[in-house]
């Protein structure tokens, strides 16, 4: 089979809601990062919130699946004609033939952290909150499969900061089975006590807007975000060219010294895809501004990419969106292979000595033929993504 | 390859079970097909071997039960774990951990515990798998709700097809605590763990043929009144009618569902 082709895709996230945001926010060099107001003890730090995700109530049908994260992913599954592209999809195919492939770290635990919040004097919980089917890991899956009637496989994938990475190379094996003929695969993560306290306990968070490959990077940001893309075996726009999927084997939350992982996977999905890494024009990096991923990931790509290859991460803009970022960094992949712009890294003032000339402070123009995001996550799961500019 | 057209053929190379009243592949597999009466006393949690000794008392119940048919799966198959990707599948994920992470949020978010927030995520088990083991291929950790046995399945032997590899499949879910027991409920320890692959392994138990379908009203096999009883209420407790259908050998179908509608039709032939 040829590699499949990306139909349609779309992101909402701090730095914008829908592609057309999302790029302008890119080329003006405007973070969407704001100081921490999220919770009743927000903790001194920044974060990528979606502004309006409050607002946006489910339809009254769906009330039993209200959440901030199902709320996130109806919000950002409206934008760019996804929802309509998705129903076309569906009337083409029949919603027996259409797959949902969708990543997440934390689901919609934000509800169940609420629900612990508020319990009644008997310690259940209380009236509003007493919807089982948002109070598990599948939620957001669940709720999408119903709300858009489809019939064929909805699973969520859950392995940290790569879910919804992997969410785009299982998406990939199910149309190579023929097991769909369209697939949404995408991400949504939204912000919740649990990561914020929980990055927070590990201490990796920054207090001020992160500053990724900076010398001087103090630690990540957390973000929210949704992000889709539709995959077809026919059809037209870039391909899905190579996935790399590794394991570290190394430690549940520190990244392998040497990067085996990270480098791994980035081999497997080049050779996979059948490219060199001198076609390889752009390289959206994890690049959480952690102190060891940044480290070791600029290592591994100046190892193994030439001087010419222009990488960078964009969390300065979005925050780190964990389960979502693979979906929401892949979406800005394929940004960059249709209008040729290149993001820099934004906040950063001084590159550590680890980052090769890949790494580049500034953005820029080129033409990329082939596109790579890189995910990593917690439990040493690796995922990248090389998508093909269309003709490739 | 298409699924919903013709079947495919994979192998079982290897099989593993664990719950209190089903300690083992060896004893469940007597005890599935009648041979023998389940213990009338619940065996006690596994002590996940493959971790350092000081860290298997502490290892959430998801680390242990999955970690204990993960290993015992590949020495049935008598395969290196560190040659195959895995597929882990869990329903709720560290119930017990939800229940820890939200109540402390609750009260003293300041103090969380770095180790539960890393063990927190749905991967936990599969990133300490993947350490003990030595593994460096890829795994990947999903949920479907209650479609949790048949979707992971599914995407297991969609692996297996893909890479024409062995795969390893576990799927476990564990008791519900506190609070949150009332909207995902799950009673006991649960995990099951299968060894796929295109070519007979070392010590291949059966064929196993895959097809596809949907259509409306689709009703998944069910195992023995009296084998349900003894996982009964657990949230993986899907994976008891495959497994009961292996335990009793010989040519047997198990339809089990991997969506609402979607149809997984497992087809065991002696080999």
């Amino acid at each position: 089979m040829q590699p499949p082709r990306i139909t349609a895709f779309t992101a909402t996230c701090a730095a914008g809601s829908g592609r057309a945001e999302l790029l302008r926010s890119l080329r003006a060099g405007q973070s969407g990062l704001r100081a921490n107001d999220f919770g009743r003890e927000p903790l001194a730090t920044w974060i990528g919130r979606v502004a309006g995700v409050e607002d946006a109530a489910l339809p009254a049908e769906f009330s039993s699946y209200e959440c901030r994260n199902n709320r996130l992913a109806w919000l950002g599954m409206q934008r760019d004609g996804f929802l309509d592209t998705t129903r076309a999809a569906l009337a083409r195919y029949g919603a027996d033939r259409v797959a949902l492939v969708l990543g997440t770290s934390t689901a919609s635990v934000g509800a169940t952290e609420e629900a612990y919040a508020r319990l009644t004097p008997a310690g259940d919980f209380p009236e509003e909150l007493r919807h089982p089917a948002v109070h598990t890991p599948h939620s957001t899956g669940d709720f999408l499969q119903r709300i858009l009637g489809l019939r064929n496989l909805s699973i969520t994938v859950a392995t940290a900061c790569s879910s919804s990475a992997k969410a785009f190379a299982q998406a990939a094996r199910l149309l190579e089975l023929g097991i769909a003929d369209a697939v949404i695969a995408g991400g949504v993560d939204s912000l919740c006590g649990s990561v914020l306290f929980g990055f927070n306990s590990l201490e990796l968070m920054a207090r001020d807007p992160c500053r990724p490959f900076d010398a001087a990077r103090r630690g990540i940001n957390i973000g929210e975000a949704a992000a889709f893309a539709l995959l077809e075996r026919s059809g037209f726009g870039p391909r899905l060219s190579g996935c790399g999927e590794s394991s570290d084997a190394h430690h549940m939350s520190a990244p392998h010294p040497a990067g085996r992982g990270a480098r791994q996977a980035m081999t497997e999905a080049l050779n996979r895809a059948g490219a060199e890494p001198r076609e390889v024009g752009y390289i959206n990096l994890h690049g959480t501004a952690s102190l060891l991923n940044d480290e070791i990931e600029a290592r591994a790509v100046a190892d193994m990419f030439p001087a010419a290859t222009h990488a960078s991460s964009t969390k300065g803009w979005t925050g780190h969106t964990l389960g979502a970022a693979g979906a929401l960094e892949a979406v800005i992949a394929l940004l960059s292979l249709e209008s040729g712009f290149l993001p820099g890294n934004l906040n950063a003032r001084e590159l550590d000595v680890a980052c090769g000339p890949q790494i580049r402070l500034a953005s820029a123009t080129g033409r990329p033929r082939y596109a790579m995001s890189n995910s990593f996550g917690f439990g040493g799961s690796n995922c990248v993504l090389l998508f093909a500019a269309d003709p490739a | 390859m298409n699924l919903f057209q013709a079947p495919c053929r994979l192998h079982v190379n290897g099989v593993a079970m664990w719950a209190p009243r089903l300690p083992g592949w060896e004893r469940a597999r007597t005890i599935l097909s009648g041979g023998e009466a389940a213990p009338t006393l619940p065996a006690t949690r596994p002590s996940p071997e493959l971790l350092p000794p000081n860290e298997r008392r502490r290892a959430p119940d998801t680390v242990a039960v999955a970690l204990e048919v993960a290993l015992a799966a590949c020495r049935n198959a008598d395969l290196e774990p560190t040659a195959l990707s895995c597929v882990f599948g869990s329903t709720h994920g560290d119930l017990a951990i939800t229940d820890y992470m939200c109540s402390t949020l609750a009260s003293t978010p300041a103090q969380l515990s770095p180790t539960r927030f890393h063990n927190s995520v749905h991967n936990a088990a599969a990133g300490y798998w993947t350490i003990g083991a030595d593994c460096v291929r890829p795994y990947t950790a999903i949920s479907a709700g209650a479609y949790t046995f048949g979707a992971g399945l599914l995407e297991a032997s969609a692996q297996a097809l893909s890479s024409g590899e062995n795969i390893l499949f576990v799927c476990y879910d564990i008791d519900a605590r506190g609070p949150l027991a009332t909207m995902a409920p799950s009673n006991g320890l649960l995990s099951s763990a299968l060894v796929l692959g295109p070519q007979h392994g070392p010590r291949v138990l059966a064929a196993l043929d895959l097809t596809l379908n949907t259509a409306d009203g689709l009703i998944a096999s069910r195992a023995r009144a009296g084998n349900a009883a003894l996982v009964a209420g657990n949230a993986s407790e899907t994976c008891l009618p495959f497994m009961e259908a292996l335990a009793l050998g010989g040519e047997r179908d198990i339809v089990c569902l991997a969506a609402p509608g979607l149809g997984l039709t497992l087809s065991l032939r002696p080999i």
